[in-house]
């Protein structure tokens, strides 16, 4: 099998007494869609914000493209083409959807006042329009602030912003939660469509039948520990919820 | 692609786009309108009471020279508070650099225009280096705005009193006080009033049009996404403190050109007075909104009310009575406003109380 795009090895996290993480591993191939999945607090979205760069492992080694990392910041994992929606968004609330779909990537006007720090604002506002309408998220008002739009247009700016920019790898941690029927398909589709660029995609959720719709492999962790990966056409949802509620651990030991 | 999401992309194609707008910047420029309003009808009042004095281009004049100095410090304020911050020690500040621009003009000599720009330039460096400092503390010493503001009010104060033994000086240049002090521009516009109409349409660009006005609102609406996308967040708020402690510095040159003096122990409100003027202006406390018209609209308030009240034999300190009513209300319907616009969430603390950027708004409800 060719090398996997993203590894991680005997990850732990430590938040003073509890143990987020405990030597866990996991491991995304381009092209691939893999659903991570495991009860509340099992440790998703601290392993995610490990591996986008957002927070700093206890322990453990990241690996991109088979060579060790260190993600100090999201701004390093942005630049191995890496892009995350994070579980609580991560958006600016007074800001527009266009702003935040740019923040910390404007495109400077040309010339002269591109230098003094002008920007265009009109090629953003169409960089931004397409990638709604790509998405079909609901955005109604590109000018207005983020902090007035309901959750799931939240979301979709969100995830939007996040396939926009990803040229290696995306992380959703539970992009589905707030959205509707229509936005979830949108998502679904979504996913399909960046994995078929080549894009790794790591989807969270907690919704099975998503799970089992999109992902290619499936990861499961329980109490801070990948136990079990499955690949799809060779699993269950009921087997998937047992590797959930730790009933392998219990067998196993 | 799926029938479902080609529908959804028709839905979207269909909904009316409002260019610019939306409920929250909607409100932002209800509440100035509002102010402006409130200026016009004072205006209106007073002119009505008294034609024959305050409806004259004499009086007008005057408003505007007692305008200028606070709207350069407004600006640089404006900034500050939308990251979330707030600056108290500005009008130390602007004594300070007086202090010192004084001193270095005096040893020069001089009463020409190289005198004047060398103590414009000195006034403005001080102003910066204490800009400077405030916002590494705050930014990379992590602590609270307030507190740290409040150490420089006191300590800039207490340098300018050092250097000075506590007493006033009074060796601005001629040209100084002559050309931009009491000087006016095409016959009767005050010299004072041009440079801070420049100042104030300066800040308007750098704020609602460039990538620094962009990052100013994003670090006050949340610093942890500013972050998360690479916004370099401790060095703009530094960034963002040096404009202020900037812009106090330059005050405190055009202060020596009006009242001749570096005016130690006048400038102990200074600040407030500011604060007030932004706050009225519609620039929340809460960081994220705001805009540096309104402010200048906010600082027109008290002076015009204070202008007011003496010509119409009203005693002037009704003026401080009526502007703190005056701001508690506007703030109050601006919050009862804000949180009908926005659903979900507490009210956040204050933010300048707390560490810069240490909190993140959820933005899941
Ligand atoms: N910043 C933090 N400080 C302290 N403990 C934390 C922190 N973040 C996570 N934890 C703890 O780490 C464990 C794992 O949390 P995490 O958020 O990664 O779980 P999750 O699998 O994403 O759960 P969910 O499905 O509810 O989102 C939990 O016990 C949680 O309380
Ligand atoms: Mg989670």
């Amino acid at each position: 099998m060719t090398t996997p795009i993203l590894e991680a090895r005997g990850i732990s996290k430590v938040y003073g007494h509890v143990e987020a993480l405990s030597g866990t591993n996991f491991d995304l191939y381009p092209g691939e869609v893999t659903a991570l999945i495991g009860d509340n607090g099992a440790g998703k979205s601290t392993l995610v914000r490990i591996l986008s760069g957002a927070e700093q492992a206890t322990a453990g080694e990241i690996l991109f493209e088979g060579k060790p990392v260190h993600l100090h910041s999201p701004t390093d994992a942005s630049r191995l083409g890496m892009e995350t929606v994070f579980q609580d968004l991560a958006l600016a609330p007074h800001l527009s959807p266009v702003q935040n779909m740019y923040l910390g990537r404007e495109v400077m006007a040309r010339g002269l006042l591109g230098h003094l720090g002008f920007m265009d604002k009109k090629r953003m506002r169409e960089g931004s329009r397409s990638a709604f309408d790509r998405l079909g998220a609901t955005v109604r008002n590109l000018g207005g602030p983020v902090g007035a739009m309901s959750g799931g247009q939240r979301q979709g700016i969100a995830v939007a912003r996040a396939a926009a920019w990803a040229e290696k790898v995306v992380f959703l941690d539970e992009p589905t939660a707030a959205l509707g029927v229509v936005q979830t398909k949108n998502v679904i589709e979504l996913i399909r469509r960046v994995s078929a660029e080549g894009i790794g995609v790591v989807f969270i959720s907690h919704s099975m039948p998503h799970v089992m719709e999109v992902a290619d492999r499936i990861q499961v962790m329980w109490r801070g520990r990948r136990v079990v990966t499955y690949r799809k056409e060779d699993t269950s949802m009921e087997q998937l919820v047992a590797a959930m509620t730790g009933a392998l651990e219990r067998v196993a030991s | 692609m799926s029938t479902a999401s080609a529908t959804d992309t028709a839905d979207v194609a269909q909904v009316v786009e409002e260019p610019e707008g939306g409920r929250l910047r909607g409100l932002a420029r209800l509440q100035v309108l509002q102010i402006v309003l409130l200026l016009f009808v004072t205006v209106a009042v007073f002119s009505i009471l008294r034609p024959d004095t305050f409806l004259t281009l004499f009086n007008f004049r005057g408003i505007l020279q007692n305008t200028s100095i606070l709207a350069v410090l407004g600006v640089g304020m404006t900034f500050v508070i939308i990251t979330g911050g707030i600056d108290l020690s500005i009008g130390s500040v602007l004594v300070f650099s007086g202090v010192v621009a004084d001193k270095v003009m005096a040893a020069q000599g001089g009463q020409g225009w190289g005198t004047v720009l060398l103590g414009a330039g000195v006034a403005v460096l001080s102003g910066l280096a204490w800009g400077l400092l405030n916002g590494f503390l705050v930014a990379k010493g992590k602590v609270a705005p307030l507190i740290v503001t409040l150490g420089s009010l006191s300590a800039a104060l207490g340098f300018a009193q050092i250097i000075t033994g506590g007493l006033d000086l009074r060796d601005a240049p001629r040209k100084l006080v002559d050309k931009i002090g009491f000087g006016n521009v095409a016959g009767q516009v005050p010299t004072l009033a041009v440079i801070a109409a420049l100042v104030v349409v300066g800040g308007m660009i750098l704020l609602h049009r460039t990538r620094f006005g962009l990052y100013t609102y994003a670090v006050g609406s949340n610093a942890e996404a500013g972050r998360r996308v690479g916004v370099n967040v401790d060095r703009h708020l530094i960034k963002v403190y040096a404009l202020a402690g900037l812009l106090a510095g330059f005050g405190g040159i055009l202060n020596l050109a009006f009242f001749q003096s570096t005016t130690i122990g006048g400038q102990s409100n200074t600040a407030l007075n500011v604060i007030a003027g932004v706050a009225i202006g519609g620039t929340s406390l809460f960081g994220g909104v705001g805009t540096v018209f309104g402010t200048v609209m906010g600082l027109f308030i008290p002076i015009v009310l204070q202008n007011g009240f003496i010509q119409i034999n009203v005693q002037p300190f009704w003026q401080q009575v009526v502007v703190g009513a005056v701001l508690v209300a506007v703030v109050y319907i601006d919050q009862a406003r804000r949180t009908a616009a926005v659903r979900g969430g507490s009210r956040p603390r204050l933010p300048f109380l707390s560490r810069s950027g240490s909190r993140t708004r959820k933005e899941t409800e």
